[in-house]
């Protein structure tokens, strides 16, 4: 049978995999915005498999949230990505260091 | 080993494997399009723990809306480059130790298969409902403030994503709202009194 070590495994896997596209994929923002859209979903996992296991409904609700405000922000993303491509047509993360950080 | 374990393990293994190719894949709409897959294998996961109502929502709001905006995005942008895979090399290695690293602490700290014994019978069954009347319950009583939160929330990130996108062009004709509906009568015609004429005989 399924236990709650499943589900973490698979959250903890996804998560490792999007930290390491994070890391390689540095030149792509849009591919950057996909990996920390694949850590929102490792974390959802983990609460799912949590309010499972706790027969809690409130892990479900707190994944609920955090769907609603990774649309959010990945619709603002893609917005400012946009505007970024519009005024330096390039989305090449090299390109973008105008802030001198 | 039951059916639920293979089926979990079967949807476990095209959930990593996708993960792993949006991340890999060169392609930013091959990227997008694992991450589909990625999703929706989730949501088999999900439908495996017995949380419907999520499992749905993750299909309906995140492949069918979120999904399609980022392949309008990429595909919108047309990014010809295939970039020099020259500096990535060079993290690579750095990223697969930082990863596999960080997933063996954290299956150490869970102790996976130890003590945790199988998950219990749906809480919401036993409650008497269904899943989604059992999370509903909860989001409209003790966590209704959030709820209307997440609404103000979702209604920032539409304006905030019109605003940033907005252009005025100049030099385009645009038909003005505001003044069509604002125009009156006295600024289209002019009436004009005149006397009324007669006709003249002619000699």
């Amino acid at each position: 049978m399924i236990t709650l070590g499943h589900f973490l495994t698979v959250g903890a896997i996804l998560f490792a995999i999007s930290v390491a596209g994070i890391f390689v994929n540095r030149k792509n923002i849009i591919v950057l915005l996909m990996a920390i859209e694949l850590m929102l979903l490792a974390v959802n996992i983990n609460f799912v498999g949590f309010s499972r296991h706790l027969g809690d409904p409130s892990g479900q609700v707190f994944v609920f949230f955090i769907l609603t405000v990774a649309a959010a922000e990945s619709a603002i993303g893609l917005a400012i990505l946009v505007t970024l491509f519009r005024s330096r047509r390039s989305i090449n993360v090299d390109d973008l260091d105008s802030m001198k950080g | 080993m039951s059916f639920e374990l293979l089926a979990f393990y079967a949807f476990s293994a095209i959930t990593v494997m996708s993960a792993l190719a949006v991340v890999s894949v060169k392609n930013p709409v091959h990227a997008v399009l694992f991450l589909v897959l990625t999703f929706f294998s989730t949501a088999c996961i999900w439908l495996l723990a017995e949380a419907e109502f999520l499992g749905i929502a993750l299909v309906l709001v995140y492949v069918g809306a979120v999904m399609v905006l980022f392949l309008f995005v990429v595909m919108m942008l047309d990014i010809q480059t295939v970039p020099s895979r020259g500096r990535m090399s060079s993290y690579l290695p750095v990223a697969i130790i930082v990863a596999v690293v960080m997933a063996f602490e954290m299956l150490a700290l869970f102790g996976v298969g130890k003590g945790q014994g199988t998950l219990p019978a749906d809480p919401a069954l036993a409650a008497g409902m269904g899943n989604t009347e059992w999370i509903g319950r909860t989001l409209f009583t003790d966590y209704l403030l959030p709820f209307e939160l997440a609404a103000v929330i979702l209604t920032v990130a539409i304006i905030a994503a019109i605003m940033l996108t907005l252009r005025h062009r100049s030099g385009v004709k645009h038909q003005d709202p505001s003044r069509q509906v604002q125009v009156r009568k006295e600024d289209r015609i002019r009436i004009v009194k005149m006397a009324a004429q007669t006709e003249e005989k002619q000699p």
